[in-house]
């Protein structure tokens, strides 16, 4: 498992599922998985600036970063390192 | 040769007497078999859309019953009155005006909005101005953002984009306006036994740009089937008045003037409808993106917003969701054609 994946599965299960944890792939889009909308995506920032202590740059507000649980994994590490 | 040969010469085209013929039918049907009321109340803005569905219920069933409720407020452009007013002395309707400014006082709107706008400006004032904007889903981005952009007294202007309470804060005190228009047309419904009519054009009511229970709500709604385009060519056929066809689309929400292409949409609505229609005939971004004068890639963008903007405001079409069918009643959505 990727650093940070489980509580990015757990906070996308708790968020936006109510608890059910769909085994979503970490390669999913989580737009095209419609589990996601521009709204979810603030709530997504919201809870990766809390939880983990960072700041996420309009730049950084991309798909690469955000639309997947692997590449919101890779980004915080980053952001974390 | 033409390469374009996917899109028909006259794309977005009507036959407008027919369809004015079409409309005016089912507004009437739709009043005397799925509504049995005697008339239509609906908020007049000295927009196309309004005026443009004030003319058709006109047509459909006579100036004498229908009524158009003008509903300023603090921040309602200037010319929005008077093109209101010039609207129903052309149609002959009445007209009533109510100016919901005490009541958006009364909510604490205008506090709460200022109070959202400051946790993304801090120094907003409440002589500052502002709007929000939406940014470019054409650029490479997928998500849809929004943006304040504040405007001081002393003349600097700031943009900032809005993170989660913010957004959510200005969202839900700006639905005020538009729920307290409603509710305002309703008690005018009801107190003459008439239906409310909306007036969403097709680019608004399928990429869920109304409020639920706000602009969203109606008991019918004449044109909702159109492209905005196709608006604007009724408008000349019915001899609208020619201020209210010039006139820019305008949300004339906030207090910056602002443009439906700033707030929700992103590019000009002659693009959009282009773009949509493209979309739900199976049109190539290529062929849409030489009539609309886009490239491809841009198309491609768009076409992937209006999926997305589907699925995220599908919720708005939604009526109540019921824990098990209640199979003796039936939700027409549909004129009938019919008695019973």
């Amino acid at each position: 498992m990727m650093e940070h994946e489980h509580e990015i599965r757990k906070f996308i299960a708790e968020k936006f599922l109510f608890g059910e944890d769909n085994k979503l792939p970490s390669d999913a889009s989580l737009l095209e998985a419609g589990i996601i909308d521009s709204t979810g995506v603030l709530e997504l920032i919201s809870y990766l600036e809390e939880q983990f202590k960072i700041k996420v740059d309009d730049d950084e507000l991309v798909p690469e970063n955000l639309d997947t649980i692997a590449g919101v994994c890779k980004f915080l590490s980053k952001k974390t390192a | 040769m033409n390469a374009n040969t996917s899109i028909p010469p006259h794309l977005l085209e009507i036959d407008c007497a027919k369809e004015l013929d079409q409309i005016s039918g089912a507004i009437r049907s739709a009043l005397g078999r799925n509504l049995h009321k005697r008339g239509l109340v609906l908020g007049i803005s000295g927009g196309i859309d309004s005026s443009v569905t004030a003319a058709l219920c006109v047509q459909g069933v006579g100036k004498d019953r229908v009524i158009g409720i003008q509903m300023p407020e603090r921040h309602s452009a200037e010319v929005t009155l008077g093109l209101s007013a010039l609207l129903a002395d052309h149609l002959g309707i009445r007209k009533i005006s109510v100016d919901i400014t005490p009541i958006l006082e009364a909510v604490g709107y205008y506090d709460k909005y200022d109070e959202a706008v400051r946790t993304a400006v801090p120094g907003y004032g409440r002589e500052w101005k502002s709007k929000i904007v939406v940014s470019d889903i054409t650029e490479d981005k997928a998500y849809t953002l929004f943006s304040v952009v504040v405007a001081s007294p002393d003349g600097g202007v700031m943009k900032k984009r809005l993170e989660l309470n913010s957004f959510l804060a200005i969202v839900a005190a700006t639905n005020f306006k538009q729920r307290i228009r409603k509710m305002l047309e309703y008690y005018y419904a009801d107190l003459h036994n008439f239906g409310v009519a909306g007036t969403p054009n097709r680019l608004e009511y399928d990429q869920g740009f109304f409020v639920k229970l706000g602009d969203g709500a109606a008991d019918i709604k004449p044109i909702a089937h159109l492209y905005k385009t196709q608006v604007y060519q009724l408008a000349r056929h019915m001899g609208i008045p020619e201020a209210i066809i010039n006139r820019p689309p305008t949300t004339d929400t906030y207090s910056l003037p602002q443009g439906q292409d700033e707030f929700f949409f992103s590019v000009p609505y002659e693009i959009m409808d282009i773009c949509l229609y493209g979309k739900n005939h199976g049109l190539s971004p290529e062929d849409v993106g030489h009539r609309a004068g886009l490239p491809p890639g841009r198309v491609s963008a768009i076409f992937q917003d209006i999926e997305r903007k589907r699925a995220a405001t599908r919720y708005l079409h939604l009526a109540p969701v019921l824990v098990t069918e209640v199979p003796e009643i039936v939700c027409d959505s549909i004129v009938k054609k019919d008695l019973g």
